[in-house]
């Protein structure tokens, strides 16, 4: 188990050296113990408080048994990770006090229950305190199932984070929907408890924070990219079950009926992209969302929409490889497949979002780039963006009207040309049920009409001609979506130090490691590239050529988008800081490499 | 919106009968499949179904060129994944008539999987396999229908496995309506897949649509010997165990007709979203149900 540690050497702390006002607690125990839903409610309560909220979920792949955390951290400005240490720790088991302990900051405390496990001083990191909470008898009080220590304990952990009572249980109430009576009230009473022991015993409480306005919507990447679909006038989704691409599956179909989108799980991701591409040839706007491991299986049917010009969106939610891996773990490790998946050349393009507004807005896009250009667009997500917790502005996710359809066309009786040759590339279509307008979709090369050149190409020159005409029309399809989606841009001073480069959810992670280094008085700034493919190097290469030193951070082996941007720019970023544990980057271990990078790097 | 319109090159009626195309099929003379194609144009023609409105899905494989070589809509997919493109554009649309086509090999071979599935599902969709117990574009290998024994280029010493019996499988699958056709009688094949065009369900026909270049052990001759009709057996199509028994048939002795149809819901009659109506013509987007926002507070 490998949890956020303070890097050799690295002097200061979130705590010490970050003046803004946050919290971060901690929830662990045994998978079953309930600690996603005790997480669920504490960062819900930050949340409903106004205050920016990012929650991380680890898990193990098993239902019962394993170690499980949950960590929330809210602050009254913007952040954009689950940040390093804690400040409220509550244990449910003392695997879990040994494992979190460690990771504490100065002034924090752990709850525990006694009665469920010992802890000596002699255990407590210098300036942290315990909480003792009696979670075990509060539950009796209520009822023999002992599953309520956890709301006692979350009572304990609240208000010792500052939340109000009041929100803790209306958000607590709420969490048990309409399912509401005695264990609902049970929960309530509980953590009432919880909450009022704490408050008697507990003494200077240090880290609270206070409520500062509207609650924020809070979100996972996957719901949305799932709102975001909904918002684009997605008609139709179509997934196989994959952690950690299920959620969406899910969310989808809670509110199929409510939205009016057919949703199907089929009998596998083949199945999966082929339904999605029927449907968008039928003219729907249509999803399909996996991890890697369906993503390799899709990858004959991805090619079948960029030779046939249909329209297609996929998101491919990243865990660690290769097979089977790492399911629960997260990665940036499947771009090479992304970039190379299907025989042959053909169009598509792909964006990166690194939170769970750009998820919604890269998602729109995607539907947008998708009907434009009719090919194939992936919206790469991973582990980290699809599971974690994070609020978003209402004003960062604006509901469009559908995606308008483009270069439709009516028939006036002459021949159709559902291929024709066009400067863009792209070409009027139609779709079935349009009289007078009857083509065919075919995977083999074709003319402009549709019509198969493939059996008759051997060496005539008329279709060895066509051929090479078609492969071009198609590709200049790539040229225009070059720039037609989200380019590459600076944040940060332009006269940095030091610029980072990143993808997808690694950037929050770097953006909160430029605020650690900009505490400590070095300025630094993050080149970004969310649309990772076709890359607008015209943007990128001054970005880079101009950095003093770079950075490249990345979740993977071989630093993927590195060797690609060498490729595009011919850049070679030698300073990397590759991670391929599982785990998500800390900030603090980015701020610490880019301390070394400046003192010693490239 | 509409941003462009066709050029014009002349001006014809439109179509409104399903008839062939300009591109002239490239099946080898006498192959079985023109017996196929030809008894789809008279049932379609005969049920006057409109060639916009019908879309034919295909795989790979000869008898998957077939889209090519009518009037209609078409989709020439990739090998094996014809019948899950046909759901998707049943579900997209549910206004049009979906016509899957193509081989043994693509079928039962690399598509099993999706056979299976979209037969439980009973998806209205008509199915129908040229089946000649061999791959015949690759030029001649064992397919999953091949005859045990059988000398192929990719068994040179004999099949040494069982064949698949896609009327069976298609019974134990939930299939609603199977039947089985032979390319020497066109008219029979004919009213078979007008029943199946009519019929509210999965639809399923196998061909036998012999391979004049690379079988030759299952012979038009070879089936005509053996053919029977199920209908002139007394057969009735309504009795799933016995349309098992029938399916077991092979040998001397090989039957063609309908060994079973049923009524059973289909899924777009059991898909809530669809009963507003195709999902192509709904309103979609999310403008006007900002609330949905509230669920994430």
């Amino acid at each position: 188990m490998v949890v956020p540690t303070t890097p050799n050497g690295y002097v200061c702390s979130a705590a010490s050296s970050d003046p803004m006002p946050e919290i971060t607690v901690r929830t662990g125990g045994a998978a079953g113990d309930g600690i996603a839903s005790v997480g669920d409610v504490l960062g819900r309560s930050l949340s409903r408080m106004g205050l920016h909220v990012f929650g991380l979920n680890a898990y193990q792949s098993v239902i019962r048994g394993g170690h499980v955390w949950f960590q929330a951290r809210a602050s009254t400005d913007p952040i954009y990770s689950q940040g390093d240490q804690a400040d409220v720790l509550f244990a449910l088991n003392k695997e879990t006090a040994q494992i979190h302990l460690p990771t504490m900051n100065a002034g924090s405390t752990i709850v525990y229950d006694p009665e469920k496990f010992d802890l000596a001083d002699s255990e407590l990191p210098v300036g942290t305190k315990k909480l003792a909470v009696p979670t075990l008898a509060i539950a009796r009080k209520y009822s023999t199932q002992s599953i309520l220590q956890n709301a006692a304990g979350m009572g304990a952990t609240a208000y010792l984070a500052g939340i109000p009572l009041s929100v803790l249980q209306q958000t607590l109430s709420d969490s048990f929907g309409k399912k509401k009576g005695d264990v609902a009230d049970w929960n309530i009473g509980a953590a009432g408890d919880g909450y009022r022991f704490a408050e008697k015993n507990s003494g200077a409480n240090d880290h609270a924070v206070s409520p500062v306005g509207a609650p924020k919507p809070l979100m996972t990447g996957n719901q949305a990219i799932a709102l975001g679909a909904a918002a684009a006038g997605c008609k139709f989704y179509v997934a196989y079950p994959m952690t950690p691409a299920s959620t969406i599956l899910h969310w989808m179909a809670a509110h199929a009926q409510q939205l009016g989108i057919v949703v199907k799980q089929a009998e596998d991701e083949i199945a999966v992209v082929n339904m999605a591409i029927g449907a968008s040839f039928a003219g729907v706007r249509s999803m399909c969302a996996t991890s890697g491991g369906g993503f390799a299986l899709m990858v004959e049917g991805i090619g079948m929409a960029g030779m046939t010009e249909t329209p297609l969106v996929v998101v491919e939610s990243q865990r660690g490889g290769p097979s089977t891996g790492l399911p629960t773990k997260t990665e940036q490790g499947d771009l090479n497949m992304m970039l190379g998946a299907g025989q042959g050349d053909f169009p598509r393009a792909i964006l990166a979002p690194s939170n769970p507004s750009e998820a919604f807005q890269y998602t729109v896009k995607a539907f947008q780039l998708a009907e434009d250009w009719q090919t194939p667009i992936i919206v790469a997500s991973d582990f980290h963006l699809s599971e974690s917790i994070m609020t978003v502005d209402r004003a960062e996710i604006p509901f469009p009207g559908p995606i308008p359809s483009l270069y439709t066309v009516e028939s006036n009786g002459g021949e159709y040309r559902r291929y024709a040759y066009t400067e863009s590339g792209v070409s009027p279509r139609a779709l079935p049920g349009q009289p007078g307008l009857q083509f065919k979709a075919g995977s083999d090369e074709h003319d402009e009409r549709g019509h198969l050149i493939s059996d008759v190409l051997s060496g005539v020159p008329i279709w060895v001609a066509e051929r090479a005409k078609m492969m071009d029309k198609r590709m200049r399809k790539l040229e225009g979506l070059r720039t037609a989606g989200p380019v590459p841009n600076l944040e940060g001073p332009a006269n940095s130090s030091l610029s980072f480069v990143a993808w997808g959810s690694t950037v929050g992670a770097v953006r909160d490691a430029m605020r650690l280094l900009n505490a400590k008085g070095v300025t630094t700034n993050l080149v970004r590239i969310p649309q990772v493919y076709p890359m607008a190097t015209g943007i990128l290469v001054p970005m880079l050529t101009q950095a003093p030193k770079t950075l490249l951070v990345e979740a993977n082996y071989s630093g993927q988008l590195g060797h690609l941007i060498r490729a595009e720019t011919g850049i070679d970023l030698r300073n990397r800081f590759l991670k391929y544990d599982g785990e998500p980057f800390a900030p603090m271990e980015i701020a610490q490499r880019a301390l070394e990078v400046l003192h010693n790097g490239h | 919106m509409v941003t462009s319109a066709v050029p014009a090159t002349g001006t014809t009626s439109l179509p409104v009968l399903v008839s062939k195309s300009d591109t002239k099929p490239t099946w080898c003379p006498g192959c079985g499949d023109f017996g196929v194609i030809a008894a789809l144009e008279m049932a379609l023609k005969r049920l006057k179904i409109p060639p916009h409105e019908t879309v034919f899905v295909s795989g790979i494989g000869c008898s998957s060129n077939l889209p090519h070589f009518l009037n209609t809509y078409g989709f020439h997919g990739i090998h094996g994944r014809a019948l899950p493109l046909a759901e998707g554009i049943r579900w997209a649309n549910h206004g049009l008539h979906v016509i899957v086509t193509g081989g043994d090999g693509d079928g039962f071979g690399i598509g099993a999987g999706h056979f299976v599935h979209a037969m439980r599902r009973n998806v209205k969709i008509t199915y129908v396999t040229m089946d000649n117990e061999i791959y015949g574009l690759t030029t001649g290998q064992a397919s999953p229908t091949s005859t045990m024994g059988a000398k192929t280029k990719s068994t040179p010493a004999g099949v040494i496995e069982h064949p698949i019996n896609p009327i069976a499988l298609a019974l134990a699958s939930g299939a609603t309506y199977v039947a089985r056709g032979f390319s020497g009688d066109v008219k029979q094949m004919a009213d078979l897949i007008a029943g199946a065009l009519q019929h509210e369900g999965f639809a399923f026909v196998d061909a036998f649509s012999p391979c004049v270049t690379y079988n030759k052990l299952n012979t038009f001759d070879w089936f005509r010997q053996r053919v029977y009709k199920l209908e002139s057996a007394g057969h009735d199509p309504s009795d799933i165990t016995k349309a098992f028994a029938r399916a077991q048939e092979w040998g001397d002795k090989i039957p063609t007709g309908l060994f079973y149809k049923t009524d059973r819901p289909t899924y777009e009659d059991l898909e809530e979203v669809l009963q507003a109506g195709p999902a192509v013509k709904q309103p979609c987007g999310l403008v006007g149900k900002e609330s949905i926002l509230d669920e994430f507070l």
